[in-house]
Formats: structure tokens, sequence, C-alpha cells
């Protein structure tokens, strides 16, 4: 299952941090950011409970950009 | 500017003017030095707060490498060693460069929306006899909507009634407007300019072309360009080496001086240090990487070219083989008259009269071209008695008179005899009142652009090929005049991939070979190839899905000026690496040798930035 989330984040370089992070997440299969568009597009692996994973995924992203938002 | 930008802005003016008050007091006044501190202190919390806040966090997550720690610990570093005011002024700068690039990279995100805005807000459709403004979304397949003059088409349709003509640009880059009749196929995103049209929806609007393009150019950034992964992964690795770097700069000179006897020099070496961190932010080239491409990308979309991604428009500028499908993409795909060869006693128009007449019934492509061709509107009161003859053409009586139109077969059985033999493409043979009076001829036409297009190509030393299932005679007579290298015919889907494998494997190293196609048959090869080029307007959904760049005008010429996009883009974004990676190095060099001062180092950092992001924003306008 893929699902596309809007976010915010000041940086390039950040986002491919907070990329990086998403990707890390129990749950999350692939995931990726642009930063011209500020999107985050996230592929779950199956059977995952999907608003549990972002909201670890978010946790992550806080973790390596403090300012950040992903709009779930 | 956002209200976050805005914030930052007052930030930046309250600082800077505390800064002047400040060092002016302390030049004229010559305070005890704990009270410079202290008044230095008031504009460097104003400007550098957050910074140090996230520094801070940045250590309690373990991520301690990144900028705000480089920038915390090079101005900290500096105000212990008692250069106030440089300590204070490399944030100042570090937040106007940041601001700089936010605004940068607003700007073109907007631009690039500004380009592709052309997403429908509303459908007019008629309710109970009134008509309502409703979401396009909720529109179902078979609605009638009502399109105004200037407003834009909602949803793909087909036109029931009114006749209008269209403003495509905003799909195809084409700006001669098209003009649209009743019976005929529109596609949403066009701007409607002159006459009311009413449409029968043929899609929903998540299906419609203008949705589809919508996606399609913004998920392009998703697809990342292999410069791109490149740099951030160099990043990754980049950012701690520097980091150790300083430390050893800051620490092994003095360690050896105080082993050789000599003296420390500490404060020289932790001030080297720090200008070589400030220096060495990486910023400059992660972001304009991925905006140069979003702006080649934008500059594509707007000539009609949709490339799917970053590693698409990368992968443009390396083309060497390129593959044509022929029909639908050398040539229109529809077939049209191009020849009328009369008996003496007739004109073409005679011919073409009784021809279309004669065909007035049918909906055989055969027919529709001749009615095309004839161009007038059939009053059908002229025709009675049409009967279709299986295999051979049709009979009917026009004007009164007797007419067969079909092939050299229908003229036999009825005992005519054909004077001129015509071996190209289809060929209807006309008989009126009971004696044979010429023959009109009908092929597809090769589109115009299509020779300049292939010579362009070959010209910047591409092979180019065309592949077809059509008979051999007619693909080397459009293989002939359109200046192919190399032409194979009588092919069936599967012999397109396996001819397209055969030439994958010649190509070398990083050589990229391109498929341009347009039928649900070519989707395979499109998938296949290294670039997959679709025609959008004529293609099919399967091959504009399946393809990596579609050319929304379907014109051959559009892929010349694509891989010049892409040329170009990949110029930039190779200017913007060597460009802030040399003077980085430079930099860096200079400041380990102490000769690089903090002011030369924001340059390096900040300046060196917002050049390369304006030099960024320079490939939405790449011009012809």
């Amino acid at each position: 299952m893929k699902k596309t989330y809007k976010v915010e984040v000041d940086c390039a370089n950040c986002a491919a941090k907070m990329e990086e992070a998403v990707k890390a997440t129990k749950g999350v299969k692939d995931a990726t950011l642009s930063f011209m568009t500020l999107k985050l597009k996230v592929e779950f692996e199956d059977g995952a409970d999907v608003n549990a994973v972002m909201q670890d995924a978010l946790a992550n992203c806080k973790k390596v950009e403090d300012d950040c938002e992903i709009f779930l | 500017m956002t209200s976050k930008q805005k914030k930052v802005l007052y930030r930046i003016i309250i600082a800077t003017v505390l800064i002047v008050v400040v060092s002016l007091f302390c030049k004229f006044v010559e305070p005890d030095t704990w009270i410079e501190v202290v008044l230095y202190l008031i504009p460097y919390f104003v400007i550098g707060y957050d910074i140090l806040k996230k520094a801070g966090k940045g250590i309690l997550n373990k991520q301690v490498f990144d900028e705000n720690f480089l920038m915390a610990v090079a101005t900290v570093g500096a105000m212990l060693l008692g250069d106030f005011k440089e300590g204070v002024a490399v944030m100042l700068f570090y937040q106007i460069g940041e601001l700089f690039q936010s605004c940068a990279v607003g700007k073109s995100r907007k631009n690039i929306a500004a380009l592709m805005d052309i997403r429908p807000d509303y459908a007019n459709v008629m309710v109970d006899g009134e008509i309502e403004q409703v979401d396009p979304d909720d529109v179902e397949v078979g609605t009638e909507i009502i399109v105004n003059p200037g407003e834009k088409v909602p949803i793909d349709g087909v036109i029931t009634e009114g006749n209008t003509t269209l403003n495509t640009s905003a799909l195809t880059g084409e700006s001669v407007p098209r003009s649209a009749k009743c019976g005929e196929e529109v596609i949403s995103g066009c701007i409607n300019m002159t006459g009311v049209i009413k449409l029968k929806t043929t899609k929903e609007f998540g299906d419609s072309t203008v949705s589809k393009i919508l996606d399609l150019v913004e998920n392009s950034s998703m697809k990342k360009s292999r410069s791109e992964n490149f740099i951030t992964k160099f990043a990754r690795y980049y950012t701690p080496a520097v980091c150790y770097s300083a430390l050893a700069l800051a620490l092994i000179p003095p360690i050896i001086s105080l082993i050789m006897g000599m003296s420390p020099n500490f404060q020289t070496w932790i001030i080297r240090a720090l200008t070589f961190l400030v220096i060495s932010c990486p910023c400059a080239l992660v972001i304009s990487i991925p905006l140069s491409f979003f702006g080649g990308i934008g500059c594509a979309s707007t000539n009609g070219i949709l490339v799917k991604g970053s590693n698409y428009l990368e992968a443009l500028a390396d083309t060497k083989y390129i593959v044509f499908d022929k029909t639908g993409t050398l040539t229109k795909g529809v077939f049209e008259v191009n020849g009328v060869y009369p008996e003496s006693g007739y004109t073409d128009k005679d011919l073409l009269y009784y021809a279309a007449y004669a065909e007035s019934a049918s909906s055989h492509p055969i027919s529709i071209s001749l009615k095309k061709a004839y161009g007038e509107k059939l009053d059908l009161e002229h025709v009675t008695g049409i009967e279709e003859i299986a295999g051979h053409g049709v009979q009917a009586t026009v004007d009164g008179k007797p007419v067969y139109a079909g092939n050299s077969k229908l003229m036999k059985k009825n005992g005519l005899t054909i004077t001129q033999e015509h071996d190209e493409g289809t060929v209807v043979y006309i008989a009126i009142d009971g004696a044979y009076a010429g023959c009109i001829t009908i092929a597809d036409v090769i589109k115009p652009t299509s020779k300049d297009a292939i010579h362009g190509l070959k010209k910047s030393g591409i092979k180019t090929v065309m592949l077809t299932g059509d008979t051999k005679k007619t693909a080397d007579k459009v293989a002939a005049e359109v200046g192919v290298d190399m032409v194979r015919s009588e092919l069936l889907p599967a012999d397109k991939v396996s001819e397209v494998e055969a030439l994958l494997e010649k190509k070398q190293g990083k050589e990229n070979l391109a498929f341009v196609g347009d039928g649900i048959n070519d989707a395979p090869v499109l998938s296949r190839a290294d670039i997959g080029i679709a025609m959008g307007a004529l293609g099919s959904d399967a091959a504009i899905e399946a393809a990596d760049v579609v050319l929304m005008d379907d014109d051959p010429a559009k892929i010349a000026l694509a891989m010049k996009i892409s040329m170009k883009t990949l110029r930039i974004v190779r200017e913007n690496i060597v460009f802030a990676l040399f003077v980085k190095a430079i930099c860096l060099i200079l400041g380990a040798l102490g000769i690089a001062n903090m002011w030369i180092a924001i340059f390096a950092d900040v300046g060196v930035m917002v050049i390369a992001v304006i030099n960024a924003t320079r490939a939405l306008r790449i011009k012809l």
C-alpha cells in the first residue's frame, strides 16, 4: 500500500535525512521525499498499521531534524 | 514570504541594528570585556537561539554532525576566543543565507506550480434545468457538462453541442488554438476560448488527462537522479569527515608544537578549525541539484514534454539510439487523401464529390478520409440506394447516376477497365454512370516535422531506427522520406521487443536507447527501453503509463528539444557541483593554512549556496 503525505521541512539536506528516517521505520517498505514538492510517498509493508507506523516515522524524523512536520 | 520567513527577516533586522549599536558603543566607550561579552550576547541570542536549540537537541538525539551543530560550535568557539563580533556575524550571515535559500526555493516552487496551474476547480452540470457548479470529482461518466468561454475543460469528453476553439498550450506547449466541432473528443486541461460547448464526459475526473498530467508532474521529483543520490550519499560521509578534520586541525598541530618544545598556539589553531567548519556546510550542493532538475522538468512541461522523473531527464542526455514506431509516431496515424487522379471530363472536386456521397453511409476510416477531403457538408438527398459490397466497396445512386467506389475487384466485377494503376497506400477506384472516372489514393501521411526531427537527431550523432508492423514497401518509402538510418518492417509486437533488445546489447557503457511509440502494442517496448517516449495526444493510455517521457502534442521534433533541456540541466548541475566543491576545497585549504578568515568562510558557505541556487533556477528558463 502506498500513501502520500504533505511535509514541511526547511533544507534539502534535512529532507534527505527525514527520508532516511522514514525508510528506517518499522513497517515502512520504501519512502521517497521530494524537497521540491514537499511530498512524502510511503510504501507500507503488507498488514502494517498505517497510523501507528506513521506516528513512529514522525517521531524518528523529529529525532534527526527537529524542525520538521509530516501532516498525517 | 511565509510567516516563518518573515519572523526570520525581523530577527535579522533587529540583530543587525543591535550589532551596529553594540559595536559603536564598544568602540567609543571601551567597556570592560565582560560587559562587551554580555552586550554581544544579546544580538547573538536574537539571531541564533533556534540554531543553538536545534544543535542541543541534535546532540541529545545523537545527530551530532549537522549544520546547526557546525554553526553553534563555530560561533560559540569564536566567542570564547574573544572574537565576539565575528561570532555574531557568522550566525547572522548564516541566517541571511538560509532565508535567501528558503525564499529562492519557495519562489521556484511557486513558478513551477503556476506553470502547471491546469487543475480545473469546478464543472458546470445541468441539474433540474439549472446550471450548477460542482466538484469535478463528483461528476459521473456520461454526464453532460457545459464549458463556457474562458473556462477550463474539467473532464475529458465528446462535444454534443456547439463549436469552439481550444487553447491547448498548457498541455501541449502548442500556441496555435485548435478548433473543435460537435462530435469531436476534447481533453481536459484545454481552455475553451470562443463558444459555449456541451460535453458528454467519457471519463471520471481521476482518469482524465488533466489529473494524470498533474499526478505525473507532481511525482516526477520522487524519482531521483543519479547525481542527486550521489550528493545525498556524499553529504552523509562528508559532514562527519569535515568535523573530524576540524577537530584534528584544532588538536594535532598544537600537540606537535608542544612535543617539539614550541608554544602550542592553541588559539590560532582553534580559530582555523572553526573557519574550516563554517566553510564546509554541504547545503549548496544538496539544494542546487534537485532544484536544477525540478527547473528542467518544469521547463520541459511548459514545452509540452512531460518527464516522469529526474532520472529520466538525466538519462535523456546520454541517448545514442532512438527507435521509432512508424504509425502515429513518424506518421499521423490517420488516413488522408493524398492523390486524386480523375479521367478527362471530371475535376478533382467532382471525383471527391461522388466518392464522398457514395461512401456517405460508412464510418470506415477510408470513408471518413474521403468525406474529410471533400470538405463540405453532405446533403443526403443527393444519394439513394447505398449498398455495401463486402470486400469490394460500395454502390450508390448519386444525383440519379449509378456510382461505384471501391477496389480494383469491384471495377473488374462490373466490367470496367482501370486506366491507371497505383500501388501506394489504399486506392479507391470510381466509376460514374457506367464509365471509369478515375481514382483517389489514400495513405497515412508523414508528420510535417518528422523529417526535420530525424535530420536534427542524426546531426547530433544519434542513430535512428524505425520499427513497424506495416508492409516492407510502405515502411521503406516512409523510411526513405524521413531519412532514418535503419528500418525493420512486418514486425509483430513481440518482434519489436526482440529488435530493441538486440540494439540494447549493441550499445556501450553509458549510452542510452530511447523508444518512441504510441500504441497499446508499444507498451512492452516502452518499458524495455532505457527511456520510453510516448505520444500523449494520440497515444493509448497503456503507452502513456509505460512511458517515461510523454510528448503532449505528438511532435517528434520535441525529442531533440527534450534532449537539449536535459543536457542544459545536466550542465547546470555539473557547474554547481564543480563550482561548489572547488570553492570549498580552496577555502578549506586556505582556512587550514590560516589565510582565509571568518569572512571568507562565510562567503564559502552562504555565498556559494546563493550562487548555486541562482544558477539552478536558470534551468527553469532554458531557451531553445
